[in-house]
């Protein structure tokens, strides 16, 4: 398995039943992949959609409905469109329980930076600082280390998206949740040590007596 | 509302240096005709307030592409990198403004409100040279007003009178642009016989309207 894959498949364990949730565009949005449709979870798109659905099947789009990213998209039975103002209201009012979203570094505080790399990569941030200070719950997926620098830090470098504590990061390697007490180690990935993890991580981590490996959809 | 025009007579309402509030989210709900009458005229100089610049080829891109942009106000412009390339080379001036706190000063500025208060961006680069307002012991970030010469409006269906609807996630920033435009310019898919759009339907009313576009041919 893929390290997105197994990302993706740890995250989806997340997603509560008849819960409202919006995945970011890239690693985020292939969680869906793997939340079964028995759980009655309506994902939002910021663009205007409650209830996004699969992708339509070749030639079959209609250029009125894409998702945050532009893809097209279908709507599932018992969907709503929405204006912008009514889809971060939803977002920003504490109404959408959890949001998925991709990351350049995370910090011992829990702070996420995912929006800008000064000099470098400057696209805008979009939704992500409305969805990082209204969700109810935020759940950051990236891989472990980029170009063999660790993601997870002591202080984030990068511009933050919000000063708000995330509260779960799953990466290749581990399930970390920060808290009061900084990060905390809860899981690893299959066939990983604990020793490997901090020895890939920059930030401390706070490691209980038992950490078990991740159990994935 | 005065009439329909063809997008020739449309463009010519609109002088150099005209600030443009335009629908659409990567160009899905993006008036085109209007936007390629403003092209072949070449009306430069001009502000863009916008979810986005959509991409080269599409939508507000072709306004970018045309050189005839020298601000954009927007939330995300990390899919179009001409707009990216003539930021770095201070051809165009940009303003990136969270979604959520973007579609709000819209509405506050179409809505007569002196402004919003947001938590979105408190501790972030988005903070620097705002007002940080309390309110019952919680933090907010001041957010001005906007409003805009023109607001070029994609509908679904329009009636003779000016009535809109919308469809699906074309709707975004559209409805709420009709409110912040000191003159209003609907394209709309289809026009309709008054009647045709019932009034639970209509998402913008006709007296928002100052000028239709006549149907696509």
């Amino acid at each position: 398995m893929d390290a997105k894959e197994l990302i993706a498949r740890r995250v989806a364990r997340e997603v509560r039943p008849g819960s409202l949730v919006n995945l970011g565009i890239g690693l985020p949005s292939m969680v869906a992949n793997f939340v079964s449709a028995e759980l009655g979870v309506f994902f939002q798109a910021e663009n205007g959609v409650i209830g996004l659905g699969a992708r339509p099947p070749e030639g079959m789009e209609d250029h009125h409905l894409t998702d945050a990213g532009g893809g097209f998209v279908t709507a599932v039975p018992g969907a709503a469109s929405i204006d912008s103002a009514m889809s971060f209201g939803l977002i920003r009012g504490g109404h959408l329980d959890m949001t998925v979203l991709g990351g350049l570094q995370v910090d011992e505080a829990g702070h996420l930076a995912n929006w800008k790399v000064p000099g470098k990569m400057v696209p805008g941030m979009g939704g992500a600082m409305d969805l990082v200070t209204g969700a109810a719950r935020v759940v950051v997926a990236m891989q472990h280390a980029a170009k063999g620098q660790s993601k997870i830090v002591r202080r984030c470098t990068l511009p933050l998206t919000a000063v708000r504590r995330v509260d779960l990061v799953v990466t290749d390697l581990a399930v970390i949740e920060p808290g009061e007490a900084g990060l905390v180690l809860r899981e690893r990935a299959p066939g990983v040590s604990v020793e490997d993890i901090i020895a890939a991580t920059e930030a401390a981590l706070v490691v209980p007596d038992d950490v078990p490996e991740m159990i994935l959809t | 509302m005065k009439g329909a025009l063809d997008p020739q007579a449309a463009a010519e309402l609109i002088p150099e240096g005209a600030s443009l509030m335009i629908g659409g989210f990567m160009a899905v709900g993006t008036p085109e005709r209007l936007i390629d009458a403003i092209v072949a005229r070449g009306i430069g100089g001009l502000t863009v307030i916008a979810n986005d610049t959509a991409m080269p080829g599409k939508g507000i891109g072709k306004l970018i592409s045309a050189g005839l942009v020298r601000r954009v106000i927007a939330s995300h412009i990390g899919l179009n990198p001409e707009t990216q390339a003539k930021m770095i080379a201070g051809d165009i001036v940009c303003d990136l403004v969270p979604q959520g706190t973007l579609i709000e000063r819209i509405r506050a500025g179409g809505m007569g409100l002196g402004g919003v208060l947001t938590p979105t961006g408190l501790g972030t680069d988005v903070e620097e040279g705002k007002q940080v307002v309390e309110v019952d012991g919680r933090r907010f970030l001041l957010e001005t007003p906007l409003t805009a010469d023109f607001a070029l409006v994609g509908a679904w269906q329009a009636d003779y009178i000016g009535n809109l609807s919308y469809m699906l996630t074309a709707q975004n920033f559209n409805p709420i642009i009709a409110l912040a435009g000191r003159t209003v310019i609907a394209e709309a898919e289809s026009i309709v016989p008054v009647g045709v759009i019932p009034p639970d339907a209509v998402r913008t009313p006709g007296v928002l309207v100052d000028h239709l576009l006549i149907r696509a041919i």
